[in-house]
């Protein structure tokens, strides 16, 4: 493994894990805190009970998501030093402000899980609420930052100088928008079905049933909302990538030749070589729409850019492929989530309804890794779209592949701890948060 | 603007110190706690630090970014020659982090709090330890951009007896603050005149190891002393720490805990104002006697203008919350002695 490729694979490890840490961070304290609500209004101890084991899950995936974020920040400078030198004072906008949103989440995490009748309780729950709102705020500065990797802004490059810096709008360049909206919607929704499926086991195995129904709606009604949302927002990127980086629009689709009314492929496999895709099935003329809203547009090819701005068109195909599966899938379970609730109230009770939100625990978090993918690989061979090569920007430093295996480890078990933690809190449900359950005697602890 | 960033850049690189070297500290004097009662110092330290140890960790963030959005050029250079012990550091940090959110938020109690306790113990020394390192490197004029090797550029630039010295006095001096942050804690509790033992030890500790990197700094050839001691300021700063040094003792005696805090924190001001003053503006000097200026390597006015005017803002939000978030639990503490 050659140096370039191993920090490479260590940005996109890291990049892999602490997207799915922050995802969690960003949207279970809304849950928590949607339940923490309920609680008050309620009074029903249940739902403080739940509040209080989301609450834990909060503390440790924030824990997590805030060391690989530290990780990040100083990996950026340790892989990419000269993407850091020159790009570092152009996109840091939206980081400076990201540490204003982390430190008020970190404070407000701090009140909110030590203040359990400590503070009045509405302003305990606007702790919860705050831990929310500043984490999508840190979420979508951070994309606002990657955006800028794909849509440089708010610089004049001069002869190899970047000259003009305007930091203001380097943060609002045009990906912005399109990416972050794109991103905390996936967000809610990996998140949402993830914390719904684990519940509905739950509830499958006939455990603290009550107490599982109750985070099951919650999460299932977010996670809806996201699936449902998604599609709208991916339309709204895609139509952004057509516009900005139609190379990336090419590759997403393996479109190789330039056309008018340009077909959808779904599946199939790349041939780079031979510049063609085959066993694919297409779907005339919906390609056009989707970027142009216009069924007659024209689609520019791979062919037309030169071969060695192509970036790996299989990888980014078949990410995309990936994450508009997962997606419509999830889109579906969303329609009949709403026909079960308004409609067919029979079906809410059936094995199959809540297996189905079992079998898609995992689906939401694939969607996300995809789509990352497609943005990231999508952009290659830029790291800095058409002005610096991904190449240029790796550190002199020899012998990274072996900080990249070293990371890995340590990635693998921090997942494997995690993982191993949170079914434990889920083991002590009727020990420590269900306080309907004969067991229940939280004292126990400590 | 310059100066508001330069001076969020040093405030934030003391508190990061005070606040997250007593959250080191904390591990380091429950690893070298007897078996007795390590269990009592476990209880006082994490009060201690659990509410506000999220927060703690924040001021890191604040100066990385500071630094690769305002001084790239610095980010860059430190983050290519010390590439070894940041990321040495980097799992420190990572596994001190994660092991003591583990400990404390695990829903059982069994021998895996022992796993983690044990990584949470040796993650607070090696952290402070590197961090001191990089410290070192970065001012002693070890790194070598002109070298050719793989061993000078990226090894020598950190590993010398001079760095690993400041390292040993970085972890001390977490070992004395966390100490001296816990007598208010502890103020209640048996434990008192073990912690008052601990506070009296690592303060000799710190002067001892404080000795050691003058001595290594001598027959490494670096001027420490006259850095130190050319300059009024520098003198100044020093003689207010031997002197707070006296009135914490002073203060512990008289039970006067929050003020030993203030004088804890005072002291490691003074002890930074002297090693960096000497330099400033200069934060990296490297082995040819060439150095990076925090005003030579200023990114763009634009962006130091917005860099200042973002930590500003931030500050108006988070410190009066940060405060808060003290004072409670501060109070708590005095109405729950338990």
């Amino acid at each position: 493994m050659d140096d370039f490729l191993a920090a490479r694979s260590q940005m996109a490890m890291s990049l892999g894990f602490h997207i799915i840490f922050s995802c969690v961070g960003m949207v279970m304290p809304f849950l928590m805190a949607f339940s923490h609500y309920k609680y008050l209004t309620t009074k029903d101890e249940v739902y403080k009970g739940l509040t209080k084991a989301w609450s834990k899950g909060v503390a440790i995936l924030f824990a997590t998501g805030a060391v690989s974020g530290t990780m990040l920040s100083f990996e950026l400078g340790l892989l990419w030093p000269k993407f850091m030198e020159h790009a570092g004072p152009i996109f840091g906008m939206p980081f400076s402000l990201e540490g204003t949103a982390f430190f008020i989440e970190a404070i407000a995490i701090g009140f909110f899980l030590y203040g359990w009748e400590k503070f009045n309780k509405w302003f305990h729950w606007f702790c919860g609420v705050v831990v929310g709102v500043s984490g999508l705020a840190s979420g979508i500065l951070v994309v606002a930052a990657n955006a800028w990797m794909n849509s440089p802004a708010g610089f004049d490059y001069i002869d190899g100088k970047y000259l003009n810096i305007d930091p203001i709008k380097a943060m609002f360049n045009e990906a912005w928008f399109p990416q972050a909206f794109h991103m905390t919607v996936a967000a809610f929704a990996a998140t949402g079905f993830a914390v719904a499926g684990i519940h509905a086991l739950m509830i499958l195995k006939k455990r603290n049933v009550n107490f599982h129904t109750k985070a099951f709606r919650i999460s299932a009604g977010f996670a809806i909302i996201g699936a449902l949302l998604a599609p709208i927002s991916g339309d709204v990127a895609a139509k952004s990538v057509a516009v900005r980086q139609p190379i990336k629009l090419a590759a997403m689709e393996a479109h190789f030749e330039t056309e008018k009314g340009a077909s959808f492929v779904i599946g199939g496999v790349p041939d780079e070589e031979n510049e063609q895709i085959k066993y694919a099935i297409k779907v005339p003329k919906v390609l056009s729409f989707l970027a142009w809203g216009d069924f007659d547009a024209e689609v520019k090819g791979l062919k037309d850019f030169p071969k060695d701005h192509w970036p790996p068109v299989a990888v980014v195909h078949y990410a995309f492929q990936i994450m508009i599966f997962f997606g419509s899938v999830m889109m579906l379970i969303g329609l009949i989530y709403l026909i079960a609730t308004f409609w067919k109230k029979e079906w809410l009770t059936k094995n199959w309804y809540l297996k189905m939100f079992v079998a898609a625990i995992p689906f939401g978090y694939i969607a996300l890794e995809a789509g990352w993918t497609v943005t990231e690989v999508g952009r290659q061979p830029w790291i800095i779209y058409g002005i610096m090569k991904t190449i240029d920007a790796v550190t002199p430093m020899p012998g990274i592949q072996y900080s990249f295996y070293f990371f890995t480890l340590i990635f693998i078990s921090l997942s494997l701890i995690i993982i191993f933690l949170l079914l434990r809190q889920l083991k002590m449900v009727p020990k420590l948060y269900d306080p309907t359950d004969p067991n229940y005697n939280p004292k126990n602890k400590k | 603007m310059i100066y508001v960033v330069i001076a969020f850049l040093w405030v934030s690189i003391c508190l990061y110190v005070i606040t997250g070297g007593a959250d080191f500290g904390a591990g380091i004097i429950e690893l070298f706690s007897k078996k007795s009662y390590r269990n009592q110092t476990k209880k006082i330290m994490s009060k201690s630090i659990a509410p506000i140890w999220e927060a703690n960790h924040m001021w890191l963030i604040i100066a990385v970014v500071i630094l690769f959005v305002g001084f790239p050029t610095i980010y860059t250079t430190v983050s290519t020659y010390l590439h070894i012990p940041l990321v040495l550091m980097l799992i420190g940090i990572i596994a001190r982090g994660t092991a003591f959110t583990f400990r404390n938020y695990d829903a059982v109690e069994d021998n895996w709090q022992k796993l983690y306790a044990q990584i949470f113990f040796y993650s607070s020394l090696l952290t402070p330890f590197f961090l001191g390192i990089i410290a070192a490197a970065t001012i002693s004029g070890s790194i070598d951009t002109e070298a050719k090797d793989f061993l000078s550029l990226y090894i020598f630039s950190w590993l010398n007896p001079f760095g690993v010295c400041v390292g040993f006095f970085t972890v001390s001096l977490c070992a004395y603050l966390a100490s001296l942050f816990s007598l208010h804690e502890a103020r209640f509790s048996d434990a008192l005149p073990i912690m008052k033992k601990k506070a009296r030890e690592t303060a000799i500790y710190v002067v001892v190891t404080g000795i050691l990197v003058f001595v290594s700094a001598h027959y490494s050839d670096i001027p420490l002393l006259k850095w130190i001691f050319s300059k009024a300021l520098g003198i100044i700063a020093i003689t207010l720490a031997t002197i707070s040094l006296l009135f914490t003792n002073e203060a512990i005696k008289k039970g006067h805990f929050l003020l030993v805090r203030i004088y804890g924190g005072f002291q490691i001001i003074m002890i930074l104002v002297a090693a960096t003053y000497q330099h400033n503006p200069n934060i990296i000097l490297f082995a040819n006697g060439g150095h990076l200026s925090l005003f030579d390597e200023s990114a763009a006015p634009k962006t130091i203008e917005a860099l200042g005017w973002a930590l500003l803002l931030g500050s108006i939000f988070i410190l009066p919350f940060l405060f808060y978030l003290l004072m409670s639990f501060g109070n708590q503490s005095r109405k729950d002695p338990e």
